[in-house]
This record gives structure tokens, sequence and C-alpha cells, in this order.
């Protein structure tokens, strides 16, 4: 089964290489039946990559520890769920689930793709082969999930962090989010091969873009509750190297976002836009790098390889490749419109990107100047969570308020008075919001007030443009209010749609503040029948509770929890003890106020000899708004998402004759 | 080890009648060259995203000025221009479409 695994891979590669050569090849000469033998190519490495998929899994499944990656990352004791996900829990699985992720999306993509127009798209596959080449060549040369050694009697078990259901999802998320970046930048640069700037590529990308972007952004926040539940330390998101790997290139394709409704509504920013796309594609390699080469040290980075400067050179490659082709195409790209006006939506669009790339790039210094430093001076320098918090805040509330802002104001240009009329209640509700919020006493943050104050100001402004909206359908024709309101979002999905994840940040931007600005924390040594009391609660230890389970021993301490009189719970927080592993891992546990939002967060830090625990307890308000807006986010997701069939008649109009398979 | 070989062989065939079925299926076809739309389409191409985005812009000046984001004075300064730009595309798309003898009627 090796062997077959092993030939699959290289299957794949060949095919990729060829889709790649041939490609390149057949449309820089114009050769139909050769651009249509390289499609193919790439469809069928997809096959190709599946086999090797199945078998790697049959092999987690069977526990075939002939497999070094089997017995390196599970053991028998593992329970059948984590033993198959343990196919992206270690470095050789993850490279052929990136592998997997992009052949599949090539095959959706180029034969989704037709819009692009078929110059287009027979650059798009050569591109495609491109990247699916490096990331074969390291499967076949570099790190194969094949590789095979004497039949261990057991294996050495999973990283206990990754025990646990959110192993299932939150990876996959990320891959679908991280590979889906590949799609614009293949159609980006097969445009530009083609010398094609229309909007056809835009066109054929829209929806995978906008997937990506959504598996991305919900892939962090999946990270972000893993981190919550499992890492044991209160927190959620720790400015991690890795962590903040997700964030830069969701953060550059949320601009992207934005400025590509500028060049579809007005014809303008084209450079910036497939500069965008270049730097989304660019931070989801170097955030595969990040975490894949073991150059960081990092609760993400399972493992040391060496497989860094591989990836090192593809994106320098890449980046030197894409921007010396935007370079050559400059001519084509030029503009003829101009902005208006500095107050209009499109000049809000403007500064909503550059504060977003700039957070990108700060952050992205913020990751790098350590290695840098160490490179260059032999001594690691850190970048800790102060220099991020700072940027956050410079830069992350502008964006906030411009979220509200930009709704409110029209395109092209806006005057004085009608700014005056649309702004004036989301002004008014946010500035009584704030002044309440002072008088409640939540004065002891400045930082926290103004940010609460910025988010009611959007939530206005949201709920405003929906309600002026359905008024306006409404008057239009002989519709109830329902029907007006469902007709205006049908009619324009991706604004509404918007609007609804614009939504999502503001419950997320409450929900940190909330838990970063007014939260508690206490810390006590108690033995049994000793209590202590945090944000009012009090928390009375009984004693421990150990149980054995398949592959670990489960600590737990006892804690009641009571309001006054009121018994409000028994908690559990503790430690298991992995015996194949031999690693201990932090278990917690949280008592979730739905009525407040807030959570009560309970950590065993110590558990000792003599029978008393060292009990951390954190207070944490607001904190579910965070988890609240993954699903108001992926509601809003898919509204944009969805089919929209008059769009897709205009666009089928507009393109006939233009579009064919290759 | 046989069932290995066999999916194997099987995956390899698959793949490589997969790569070569263009050329399987048109061994000698009329024309291999591969179709580029040529000025005429590109400049169709071009007018109809004008002619969209033109409409587009009409359509949501329209819906601002009804909630209110623009008013009235400025509506009236921008819906003229908007309006005008929508017209050329659509007649130079109509011009296009037009037959070679209707084209020369309506130009002259």
């Amino acid at each position: 089964m090796p062997d077959l695994g092993r030939a699959a891979l290289v299957t794949s590669f060949l095919l990729l290489v060829y889709a790649m050569t041939v490609g390149a090849f057949a449309a820089w000469k114009g050769r139909k039946r050769l651009a249509e033998s390289a499609q193919n190519a790439l469809l069928a490495s997809f096959a190709a990559t599946l086999v090797a998929s199945v078998l790697l899994f049959a092999a987690l499944a069977r526990h075939d520890f002939s497999f070094q990656y089997v017995a390196d990352h599970t053991s028998r004791e593992l329970p059948l769920g984590y033993t198959l996900t343990a196919f992206w829990g270690g470095q050789e699985g993850s490279l052929l689930l990136w592998l997997l992720v992009l052949t599949g999306y090539a095959v959706a993509a180029v034969l989704t793709g037709r819009r692009a127009g078929r110059e287009v798209l027979a650059w798009v596959v050569p591109v495609l082969g491109l990247v699916g080449t490096f990331f074969s060549l390291l499967l076949v040369f570099v790190a194969s999930p094949f590789a095979t050694q004497a039949a261990a009697a057991d294996g050495a078990g999973l990283n206990p962090s990754l025990q646990n259901p959110y192993m299932a999802i939150h990876p996959p998320m990320l891959y679908l989010g991280y590979v889906g970046l590949t799609i614009p930048f293949a159609f980006a640069m097969g445009a530009l091969l083609a010398r094609r700037t229309d909007e056809r590529w835009i066109v054929a990308t829209r929806r995978w873009t906008l997937a990506a972007w959504a598996f991305l952004g919900f892939g962090q926040l999946l990270g972000a509750h893993w981190a919550y539940v499992e890492i044991g330390w209160g927190g959620y998101y720790a400015w991690d190297p890795v962590e903040n790997a997700a964030l830069m290139p969701w953060l550059a394709a949320t601009a992207f976002l934005h400025s590509v409704m500028i060049q579809e509504k007005r014809g303008m920013l084209k450079v910036w836009n497939v500069l965008l796309v270049v730097l989304a594609f660019g931070l989801s390699l170097f955030g595969t790098f990040l975490t894949r080469s073991g150059i960081i040290q990092s609760i993400h980075s399972f493992t040391q390889s060496s497989i860094g400067p591989w990836f090192l050179g593809f994106i320098c490659l890449i980046t030197a490749g894409s921007l010396a082709l935007i370079f050559a195409r400059l001519p084509l790209l030029r503009s003829k419109t101009r902005l208006e006006s500095l107050v209009s939506r499109e000049a809000t669009f403007l500064y909503n990107n550059l504060l977003l790339v700039a957070l990108a790039l700060t952050i992205l210094w913020g990751v790098v100047y350590p290695i840098l430093s160490e490179a260059v001076t032999g001594q690691a320098a850190s970048v800790s969570k102060p220099y991020y918090n700072f940027f956050l805040k410079s830069f992350g509330l502008p964006l906030l308020v411009l979220m509200g802002i930009g709704p409110l104001v029209a395109w092209r240009r806006a005057s004085l008075r009608a700014l005056g009329r649309t702004f004036i209640w989301p002004l008014a509700v946010s500035i009584g919001a704030g002044a309440g919020l002072l008088a409640l006493g939540a004065g002891r943050s400045l930082i926290g007030v103004v940010a609460y104050t910025f988010s009611v100001f959007v939530l206005a402004s949201i709920v405003l443009e929906f309600a002026r909206g359905t008024a306006a359908r409404k008057a239009l024709g002989d519709l109830g209010w329902l029907e007006a309101f469902s007709s205006l979002i049908a009619r324009n999905r991706r604004r509404y749609g918007g609007y609804v994840v614009h939504a999502s940040i503001v419950l997320l931007a409450i929900g940190v503040t909330g838990s970063s600005l007014y939260g508690t924390t206490r810390e006590a040594r108690l033995a049994p029948g000793e209590s202590m009391t945090v944000a009012g609660d009090r928390l009375l230890f009984r004693g421990y509770e150990t149980t054995l389970e398949s592959n670990h021993r489960a600590i737990r301490a006892v804690v009641d929890v009571y309001r006054g009189d009121k018994y409000l719970g028994r908690y559990k927080p503790g430690k298991n003890q992995y015996f194949a592993e031999d690693q201990i891992s932090n278990e917690v546990s949280i008592r979730h106020d739905l009525l407040t939002g807030g959570d009560l967060f309970l950590i065993a830090d110590q558990v000792n000899g003599n029978g008393t625990v060292d009990l951390k307890a954190l207070q944490e308000p607001l904190v579910n708004l965070i988890w609240l807006a993954g699903f108001v986010f992926i509601g809003g997701a898919l509204i944009a998402l969805w089919p929209d069939a008059r769009e897709q008649r205009r666009l089928a109009e507009r393109y006939a004759g233009a579009t064919a398979r290759v | 080890m046989t069932v290995a070989l066999v999916v194997g062989a099987v995956l390899a065939v698959a793949c490589v009648v997969l790569v070569a079925l263009p050329f399987l299926r048109e061994p000698r076809p009329e024309s291999d060259r591969l179709l580029q739309p040529d000025e005429l389409e590109q400049r169709r191409l071009a007018l109809a995203e004008q002619r969209d985005r033109s409409l587009a812009a009409l359509k949501e000046l329209e819906f601002d000025h009804r909630t209110g984001k623009v008013s009235d004075d400025d509506y009236r300064e921008l819906v003229g221009p908007l309006r005008r730009q929508a017209a050329e595309a659509l007649r130079a798309l109509d011009l296009r479409a037009a037959p070679t003898g209707e084209r020369v009627r309506s130009r002259g």
C-alpha cells in the first residue's frame, strides 16, 4: 500500500508538471487540444491525490505502524476520530491535505471558470499547475507521508492539544481558506499573462474569493475557540506567529473584497487589486511556511523540518514573478476614471483598504522581526502583545468606525446636507450609548468606551441601512414590510450580506473589548472545603476526582459555584495525563452565562500532592459574543455567496460568445 | 500487493487516457487554434462592461436618492452624465449588433 501511495503522488506530480509546462506552451502558442490536455491533467491530478489521501486515511484507520507517519502521530489507544484527524496533525499529512484541497479547488474553478474567457483559462491552468507542482514536489522528494519503517508495536500518539473535537474542523477550514486564495491569484495572473485586464477574471473568481475568505475567517474563530477551551490560559488569541499567519492573508483578502467593488463599479484600482491578490496569496504561502517550517517556536508548530528553504524559495519566486508580470502589464492596467471626491463611498473603501493593509503589514513585521533579528545578530528578539495591541487600536478602531461611515455615504460624492441627514440617528444613538456606559462605570477603560461607542454607531448605521432600504422598496411597489425586506436582500445579496458580516465584526469587537478590558482574574491555593470569590461568585473546592480513560488518566478538581446563597452548579477543571504521549494537558471548566454573554473560566493551575489545588478563576464579560459573531459571519457570507439568478442572466448575456471550455 | 498493483495500473491508464482525450477525440481537427476574441469582440466586451457599470451606477444613484443618501441637488447633477454614459454604451452596442448595411444606414 505505501508503494501505491507513493505511485499516486508521483503520478500527481507528473500530471501537475505536465499541466504547468504543456499548459504554458499551449497558452503561449494558442494550441487548443494541448490546452485541453493540460486542463485534463489538472483534473487527473486531483484523482491521483485523492487516491493517495484515501490510502493515508486507510493506513491511519488500520493502525498500520509500518507507515512512519502513522507511528509518529497515532497510537493504538487513540480514539478513532482523533486517529483519522491525525491526517493533518503532522507535516506530511498537512502538505497532502494542501495538495488535495488545491487540486480539488483547481478542478472546480477550471470547470466553472469559463466566464474568465478561454484565452485566460488557458493561462490559469499552468499557474495552478505551478503551485500544485511545488506541493507535490515536497510530498514526493522531501516530506513523503508514505515513508515506511519496521512496523512498531505501538505509535508515539498524538499531541494532547490536538486531541480535541475542533481538530476535525479547524485545520480543514483554515486550509480551505489558505488554499482557496490560490484561485483568485491564478485567475489574476492568467488574465495578465493573456493580456486581458477586463473584469472577466474578477467575475469568474468572485465566489471563490468570498468562499476562501469566509473559510479563513471562520477557521480562525474556530481556532480561537479551540485555544479558549483547550489550551487553558483563559484567552483565545495570543498574537502567536501562527495565529497571525492566518490573520494576515485574511486582512489582505478583506481589503481585496472591498477594493474589487470599486473596480467593478468605477473601473478603478486595477493595479491595486492585482497587488492585493498577490499579497493575499503570498501571505497564505507565508502562513503555511511559518506553520510547517519549524522556524518559529509556536504552539501550532508541531514539527521541525527541512522544508523551510523550499518554501522561502517558492515564496520569493511567486512574489518576484508576479510583481514583474504586473510591472510588465502596467500600461494595460491604467484606469481612465479618477476619484471624484474624498467624501464618497469609494473613498471610504480606499481608507479601509489602507488601514487593512497597514494592519496586515505591521503584523507581518511583528512576525518577521524576531526571525530577522536572530539571523542577523544571533539573538532572538521578541515582539510581544503591547506591540500588536497598539497597532490593533491604532488601525482597528478607525476601521471599526469606517464600517459605520461607509454604508451611509453615497457613491461618487456626498454633500454635507445629505451627510448630516443620514448620520444624525447613528451619531445620536452612539453618543447616547457612550454617555450611558460612562454613567454605568465603564470609564475605567477609555479605549473600551470608545470601542463600544463605535460599535453602537456601526450597528445603528446597519439597522438604518436595512430600515431605509426596506422602506424604499416598500414605496416602490405594493409590498408588505417582510416582502420588501426579503426583496431588498434578494436584489443585492452582496451588499446586504456584507452588512451582516459587518454586524458580526461588531459583535466580535464588543466581545473582545468586554473580555480583554473589563475582565477579572483571581488566583488562590485552596484545600478541600475552602473557597475563593471572583466577581461576586463564590467558588468552593470540594476535593479531587480521578477517572481512567482508554489513553489517559483524568484528574479533576471539583468546584461548586454559588452566587450569594444560590447554587449555580458543579465545575471540574483539572489535568489529563496521557500514557503513550507521556504528556500532561490542562483541562479547563467553563460556566457560560447566556443571559449576560459572559463566562466564569476555571483553571486548575497546579494539582498538588497534599490535596490542595492552585485555582485560577477568570470572569470574562461578553466573551460569548465572539462565538456568536462566528455564526453571524457565516450567515452574512452565505447571503453574499447565494446565487443570484438575475445577476447570472446579465453576466451570461454580457459574456455570450466569449466563453467556452478552453 | 496485487490489489495495489491493479489500482495503480488503473489509475495510471485512466490518467493517460484523460490527458490524451482531446487528441483521441479529434485526431485531425479542422483547426487546432485556441480561439481568442478579436478586436471587435474585445471592444464589445468593454462596451458591455461599460453599459452594465453605467446602468448599475444609475440604479444605485436612484436608490441612494430615495433613501436620502443623495440630496436632490447632487442627484440632478449626477444623473445626467450617468444617463449619457449608459445611452452611449447602449448605442455603441446596438451599432455593433446591427448588420453592416443597417450600421451604414444608421451612420449615414
